[in-house]
């Protein structure tokens, strides 16, 4: 326990590292998560466009 | 036609094939970085484990720097060649740049203050840095601004050229001027000069950060290559509403009379 504790702890630096590794995680998050939202949007366009033309 | 859609078309295939492998790859090299920087290596002798702020830091600032040269690099592609793919890439790198560099700014700042003593200062390496955050930002809106997208790759392809000069001036601002920040410990001649222990983590993460960005480069690519595929349908399907007449063959004139 004491050594999860410690190792939370960062010798003290525990609001300047754990920050700024949330910082990060929270960015590469949101570049994750926009491009593939937008690019599971555009399949979904691409597939309903391609079902209606289909039948003719 | 067939010249033009070609290579999109190929570039297609080879990202659908090569999409599984990077984004597995990327997240182990990044995972693989966290547990090296964050438990493995050892606490720096001065700056105790405020260091393993480093590992995210340093990496994110190469990427900002990495992926404006590739941003520029296909902006004068696409200018001068008018590669379809270039203008594409450009525009599905500058979020990504523009991610990293404020990775970059927000570890810098936490850094910054503990060993420091500041969160900020207008040094030469920190105010070039928040200068390529704007070019990122302002790129972005320069090329949204434009309803023809052709027009806004062309203007934001010029404005992404001339800041290129920003990055030798990131890069050697800390020989150039007296900077806060320190000078470079990896890419220097003579080598580096930081600790195996410490440049392993380093070089892990920043191989992971690099193929998270072409990962996403690639997702974006497609979005884009979609879209457009998207739009062309239905400019089609709205063409076939106008004139439900049999089809004639579409002379530069016929058209336009009917």
């Amino acid at each position: 326990m004491t050594a999860l504790a410690d190792f939370l702890a960062m010798g003290g630096y525990a609001r300047f590292v754990w920050p700024a590794y949330g910082a990060a995680a929270l960015v590469l998050s949101w570049m994750l998560v926009d491009s593939v939202v937008a690019y599971r949007r555009r399949q979904r366009e691409l597939e309903l466009l391609e079902r209606q033309r289909a039948p003719r | 036609m067939i010249h033009r859609f070609a290579n999109p078309a190929r570039f297609m295939r080879l990202s659908a094939a090569l999409l599984p492998w990077c984004a597995v790859l990327g997240a182990l090299l990044i995972a693989a970085g966290l547990v090296f920087g964050l438990v493995l290596a050892p606490a720096d002798y001065q700056q105790g484990d405020a260091v393993r702020i480093m590992y995210v830091h340093v990496p994110a600032a190469w990427m900002a720097s990495f992926v404006y040269a590739v941003m520029a690099a296909a902006s004068a592609v696409g200018l001068i060649w008018r590669h379809p793919l270039a203008d594409i890439a450009a525009r599905a790198a500058a979020p990504l740049g523009a991610g990293f560099t404020a990775i970059c700014l927000i570890t810098g700042s936490l850094w910054g203050e503990p060993m420091w003593g500041t969160w900020w200062v207008w040094d030469a390496r920190l105010t070039s840095v928040l200068v390529l955050f704007f070019l990122y930002l302002g790129y972005i809106a320069l090329v949204n601004a434009f309803d023809e997208p052709t027009r806004g790759a062309r203007a934001g392809a010029i404005l992404a050229l001339v800041g290129i000069v920003n990055l030798p001036i990131i890069k050697f601002s800390v020989d150039w001027w007296n900077t806060l920040h320190q000078p470079a410990s990896v890419f220097r001649l003579g080598g580096p000069t930081i600790a195996a222990s410490m440049l392993w983590p380093l070089l892990a993460m920043a191989l992971g950060f690099t193929v998270f960005f072409v990962t996403l480069l690639m997702v974006r690519m497609r979005t884009a290559l979609i879209a457009a595929k998207v739009r062309a349908l239905r400019q089609v399907a709205s063409e076939a509403e106008a004139r439900p007449a049999p089809r004639t063959p579409r002379g530069s004139l016929g058209s336009v009379r009917q």
